[in-house]
């Protein structure tokens, strides 16, 4: 765990001496009031919560700015060589990923407590329940946790940084735009019946806005983690398959 | 304290390292010969633990690359071909970093840092990004990464390549007074480097070894020119 702790310091301190947390931290706070507020309708709605004004956007924002936040963490380490420092030190690789892993975390946790205005605001106009708005964050963050293991894996693959936020970018906007009600209902009746209910249960949708409605269940919480268990896994064993 | 058993190396149908066999003693300084691409950083990779061989061992101190990694990996410290670092990061905190990865803490980690900053002349350069330095400087700080935890073995590759003559003679000086207490095996295309800093030297050729002696031994079977034999055992890369 100490080699975790170490990793992570490293990486945290990279984040925030670079301008690229800055800006995706920026950029995504705009984008997520400006849906909030336009698409939203959260002034319209006479509703004093946030999950359909806020947090039912937040994947459309996530899937393209989680990638910007980790394309970097193995693709650089890898184009510049000191993949090959760490690989000679005395630490296993998956104290590096995970380490990695949970700096680019941090730096999205803090984005999201960041969006408080918009907690405040609703606080102030009207009564909500605060333990369903606590539900849609840890929602919104296991998100933001996923789409980042996705990329990580994706980084493994490649020393450049464009084509990872690309590929991992198109992966998490296929989840979630492929999983949106809207675009199942359209492509399912091409389909047998039943698929567009495995669809919906495979996509991010269901298992996000479950938890952003303020309802907590095992099968959301295996979902999300089984998928970053799994890319995690995924990213150190293809590190090692490029080095046999 | 480096022992390479029967080493090989292939990438799909290439074989880059065939059966190399050889030995570095405490005290010994092993200069590590051959053209381009014959195998000499692939060897290294494989006995610092980088890459896995597709056969053979290595065993540093005794302890197998290939059946204890963590524990051999411990004992060497390495210098990667190109350098690398992290640009972010100053030269101080890239070592503290580095050592703390290695497992030292406070006020072992503060002395280890400080001492391998002394060692390799970097305190005018300790608190600069490392984004700014210049290459001498560059390669200066992955060195003194590698003796941060006092290894007993050293594999440095191609530690004076782009230095200045300056800057070359200094590295060599360091290597030889290393070399008095450690085992280092060194790689180097430039010849005079051998006569300069080395015990002992091998030359490899297409993943083999193809000469192996004393400097002088060396020269002699050269007919009095290291240069000639070099030419004589190895092969052009034009040629395979």
């Amino acid at each position: 765990m100490k080699n975790v702790w170490t990793i992570f310091k490293r990486e945290l301190g990279s984040y925030f001496s670079h301008p690229i947390a800055y800006a995706v931290i920026v950029v995504f706070l705009l984008l997520s009031m400006v849906f909030a507020f336009t698409l939203g309708g959260f002034m319209d709605a006479q509703d004093a919560s946030l999950t359909y004004s806020f947090f039912a956007y937040l994947p459309f924002v996530l899937m393209v700015l989680v990638p910007a936040v980790g394309m970097r963490l193995l693709a650089e380490e890898q184009r510049s060589g000191t993949i090959e420092l760490l690989g000679t030190m005395p630490i296993p690789m998956w104290s590096v990923i995970f380490g990695k892993f949970l700096a680019a975390a941090l730096v999205w946790l803090i984005a999201l407590l960041l969006t408080f205005p918009i907690w405040i605001t609703v606080n102030q106009l009207g009564d909500p329940d605060n333990l369903t708005i606590l539900s849609g964050y840890i929602g919104g963050f296991l998100v933001a946790c996923t789409f980042l293991a996705i990329t990580l894996l994706v980084s493994a693959f490649t020393r450049d940084q464009v084509i990872c936020l690309i590929v991992a970018a198109t992966l998490c906007i296929i989840i979630v735009l492929g999983t949106f009600d809207p675009f199942v209902r359209a492509y399912s009746k091409a389909l047998p019946a039943g698929f567009s209910d495995a669809i919906t249960s495979l996509g991010v949708w269901d298992h996000f806005m479950s938890l952003a409605r303020g309802s907590f269940r095992l099968q959301d919480a295996v979902w999300f983690l089984s998928i970053i268990l799994a890319c995690l896994t995924g990213t150190s064993a293809i590190l090692s398959a490029k080095r046999a | 304290m480096i022992e390479v058993e029967n080493l090989s190396k292939q990438f799909g149908k290439k074989t880059a390292v065939d059966h190399l066999s050889f030995s570095v003693r405490k005290g010994e300084v092993l200069g590590f010969l051959g053209p381009n691409g014959a195998g000499k950083s692939t060897t290294m990779r494989m006995v610092t633990g980088f890459l896995p061989p597709s056969s053979g061992d290595a065993k540093i101190c005794g302890i197998s690359i290939v059946g204890n990694p963590a524990e051999a990996k411990r004992k060497i410290g390495y210098l990667p071909e190109s350098a690398p670092l992290y640009n972010d990061m100053t030269v101080s905190g890239f070592l503290r970093f580095c050592a703390e990865v290695r497992g030292l803490s406070g006020n072992t980690r503060n002395d280890a840092v400080e001492r391998a900053i002394a060692t390799c002349f970097l305190q005018s350069v300790a608190y600069q990004s490392i984004e700014t330095l210049s290459k001498g400087y560059r390669h200066r700080t992955c060195l003194a990464q590698a003796l941060l935890h006092d290894p007993e073995v050293l594999i440095l590759d191609e530690p004076t390549d782009g230095l200045d003559p300056n800057q070359k003679h200094e590295v060599r000086q360091l290597i030889k007074r290393l070399g008095e207490t450690k085992a280092i095996l060194f790689s180097t295309h430039i010849l005079e480097e051998v006569e300069a800093a080395c015990t002992r030297a091998v030359i490899v050729d297409r993943g083999r070894i193809v000469a192996d002696g004393t400097p002088a031994e060396l020269i002699a079977k050269g007919k009095g020119s290291l240069t000639d034999l070099f030419r004589k055992v190895t092969t052009l890369d034009t040629a395979a």
